[in-house]
């Protein structure tokens, strides 16, 4: 019950309201997800729950279209969300090691959050930059030919 | 109609046939994993997932899956050549990389589809080793879950979803990661599942099987401070042969009865005097309701539905909170013989209740949730102990060294062994209904039915319709069976929109003789028309054919209960229901 009590009434509304602006057609699921978890963060049990009944489809429906793809997360992403490219391009250059050296920075390991909120951490396939590999994405901003020397700095650069 | 060549043999189908169903029009059995497909039901699993099936189609490069690949003009299929026969090895070798091979004391073993196939395909050796998959098991009251066993198939998925439409189990994550687990891969326990088990009828693997309750049964029954009693389910009977080498369909209730004797059981009554008892009490209440909505009364709720199927059951207090007051507050069979055994019974006997152990022989793995009901229990003493289905008590009797097929036939104990036809018939869709209707005319119209078969609401359509004229009032009644059908019905009953007086409802496909907890079909729909017609053989043979002319009933109200729907009889035989819907 406990985690239930987190999601707020303007959030359920919310995601009910992303659903009726798509008819509640079943077949925009992955549109409503990607709507609802950039407006709120992130995708947790009851808004998967809501989505299922306004689109009258099972929640284990939506809830296997989350899992399916690593874009979606339950747990809230931090203010910055880090997303470093494991694709073949940055991972041949070394892509690994800029994310060890993330992990090491942060204290996180990938899917999670810095306990004040600030970073999350994720590793994806390709953002079509493979001319900058290895590449990592910090919110909107995308950091081209990393080395992990320079992950400190660049986390230090999102302080306050 | 299309001709084609398989394996050199001329083949003339009708178009949209699959090659697998062509094969096997001239004796060409295709082995296959995923696919099942029980037609005339909406039993249907075809992925074409597993490439167990592939054949070689000449002109095309790859190898075709045979499931999913329709029939055409002139085609030449190769099922057998060195290339196929290659092919299908290497499919079930990398199957078998991640799954658990702990066959020897598997659940499944002997039953399992992929065993078969590695006996098949003469697979001799781990050829490949890979990553071994760590994924949840559970044990709930009824299904147990060892995902580890899991080959993919996604025929639970197919069943929970599109058939019974529960929609609980299903894919999540992607990749190696991938598995099948109820919503938010949580427990069966904290899931809308309604323990149906349909999932377990069709798993190939051992990766879903039944609650094992063999070995609490073999204590109780050498325990001798205990009197354990038997009562066994109308699907039992046509169905438990099979386990012992019968044809499909073959009755085996004498034997059934000597076998549960052998086995130590003090008293060996039968399941059908609760369905006699239950049609007492379900058509008083049909009568009550009915006479009441003729007399103008607004609020009755009509359609008055079955309550004897506890997936049902489950079903609607999950998904239907808002409309309990339209199933019958009849208790199910089962539960209306644990009722009188433990009061009426056990005080004839003197046999105090906390000495006496009822157990169920089920077709059904939802009846062993349903005994867990505190509501049918007397300070936390059930009316029925526990339940084993037909399959479980098919081990027991190999494994107590009984040769089932030598056994004698003998009746079952009076006086709750006595029981009519109409109470043998609960065990397929329709069955119930024809029951009522039985009871039902002669009791409303005072006349003897002139015809007692009702052929209207037999048989495997999803839903069946019917109006009987009861002296002039056109009584119109519904029979459905899949959880789907029941969804379909039950959403035009919110809506207002359904237009009958009594409905029929079975969760598993046929009703009760394709139940969870019967002997695995393998895809075999002959098998389920098999046990039906069984049933209404079991029928015609009775002497007696309708619940209320049953004697030992009739002694039952005499001495103990007085009228349906009396007192005593609402306290001990009906039940109430409860919201369970997930917030």
């Amino acid at each position: 019950m406990s985690e239930k009590v987190k999601v707020s009434c303007e959030a359920l509304r919310c995601a009910e309201e992303i659903c009726h602006k798509f008819n509640n057609d079943p077949g925009e699921l992955i549109s409503i997800l990607h709507e609802t978890q950039n407006t709120l963060g992130y995708l947790p049990e009851e808004i998967q729950r809501v989505i299922a009944k306004q689109l009258g489809i099972s929640a284990q429906k939506v809830y296997g279209v989350v899992t399916f793809y690593s874009f979606f997360s339950m747990v809230p992403k931090g203010k910055y969300p880090v997303s470093v490219c494991l694709g073949t391009a940055c991972y041949v250059r070394g892509s690994d090691k800029v994310l060890e050296e993330f992990k090491r920075v942060l204290g996180i390991e990938v899917g999670e959050t810095t306990p004040d909120g600030k970073f999350s951490l994720d590793c994806l396939r390709c953002v079509g930059a493979c001319g900058l590999a290895p590449v990592a994405t910090i919110g909107e901003k995308v950091y081209g030919r990393l080395n992990p020397s320079d992950i400190k700095k660049i986390v230090a650069e999102f302080g306050e | 109609m299309i001709n084609l060549t398989i394996d050199n043999r001329p083949v003339c189908v009708p178009k949209g046939t699959t090659v697998l169903d062509a094969a096997a029009t001239v004796g060409i059995d295709i082995p296959a994993l995923c696919h099942i497909d029980l037609k005339g039901t909406c039993v249907k699993n075809a992925p074409a997932s597993c490439r167990v099936c592939v054949v070689e189609i000449e002109g095309r490069r790859n190898l075709a899956p045979s499931c999913a690949t329709t029939v055409m003009e002139g085609m030449v299929v190769k099922t057998n050549s060195a290339r196929v026969v290659r092919a299908r090895k290497t499919v079930a070798e990398l199957i078998l990389s991640d799954h658990p091979n702990d066959c020897l004391t598997c659940p499944k073993c002997g039953d399992c589809e992929l065993q078969k196939l590695v006996t098949r395909f003469n697979i001799r050796e781990m050829t490949y080793k890979g990553e071994q998959s760590s994924r949840k098991k559970e044990q709930t009251v009824a299904i147990t879950r060892n995902m580890d066993k899991c080959i993919l198939c996604r025929r639970c998925e197919s069943i929970c979803n599109q058939v019974q439409t529960v929609g609980v189990l299903g894919a999540i994550r992607r990749g190696f990661e991938t598995t099948i687990a109820p919503t938010f891969d949580k427990m069966f326990s904290e899931s809308d599942c309604t323990y149906c088990g349909q999932c377990v009828a069709v798993c190939p693997t051992g990766a879903l099987t039944e609650r094992d309750n063999t070995d609490r049964l073999l204590d109780d029954l050498c325990n001798p401070d205990k009197i354990v009693i038997a009562q066994p389910a109308p699907a039992v009977r046509v169905a438990l042969g099979e386990e012992f080498g019968y044809e499909p369909g073959t009755i085996v209730t004498g034997k059934l009865a000597t076998s549960l004797r052998r086995l130590g059981f003090d008293y060996v009554f039968d399941t059908d005097f609760g369905a006699d008892l239950t049609i007492m009490e379900e058509g008083a209440e049909i009568l009550h309701r009915l006479k009441a909505f003729l007399g103008g009364d607004k609020s009755v709720k009509l359609p008055i539905m079955t309550s004897c199927c506890p997936a049902w059951v489950n079903f609607y207090e999950h998904n239907f909170p808002d409309l309990l007051d339209y199933p019958s507050s009849a208790k199910s069979p089962a539960q209306m013989f644990g009722a009188i055994a433990k009061t009426y019974w056990a005080q004839k006997m003197g046999i105090p209740r906390e000495k006496l152990v009822v157990v169920s022989v089920m077709p059904c793995l939802a009846k062993k949730f349903e005994c867990e009901r505190p509501e049918f229990a007397v300070d936390g003493n059930p009316d029925v102990d526990y339940s084993i289905s037909t399959r479980e008590l098919a081990r027991l009797i190999k494994r107590s060294n009984i040769d089932f097929r030598s056994l004698e036939d003998t009746d079952f104990d009076k006086p709750m062994g006595e029981s009519s036809g109409a109470a043998a018939i609960f065990g397929a869709t329709g069955g119930v209904m024809e029951a009522a209707l039985r009871t039902v005319y002669e009791v409303y119209t005072g006349k003897t039915l002139p015809k007692i078969e009702f052929q209207q609401v037999r048989g495997l359509e999803g839903i069946k319709e019917a109006t009987i004229d009861l002296a002039g009032f056109p009584l119109k009644v519904c029979v459905a069976h899949t959880l789907g059908n029941a969804r379909y019905l039950m959403e035009k009953l919110r809506k207002g929109e359904l237009d009958y007086h009594v409905v029929e409802i079975m969760a598993c496909p046929g009703g009760c003789i394709d139940g969870a907890g019967q002997p695995y079909h393998h895809g075999h729909v002959e098998i389920i028309k098999a046990r039906a017609a069984a049933i209404y053989r079991e029928d015609e043979g009775k002497p007696i054919r309708k619940s209320h002319e049953n004697p030992d009933i009739k002694k039952l109200y005499d001495e103990f209960l007085g009228e349906p729907m009396s007192e005593r009889a609402h306290h001990l035989l009906h039940t109430r229901y409860f919201d369970k819907s997930i917030k």
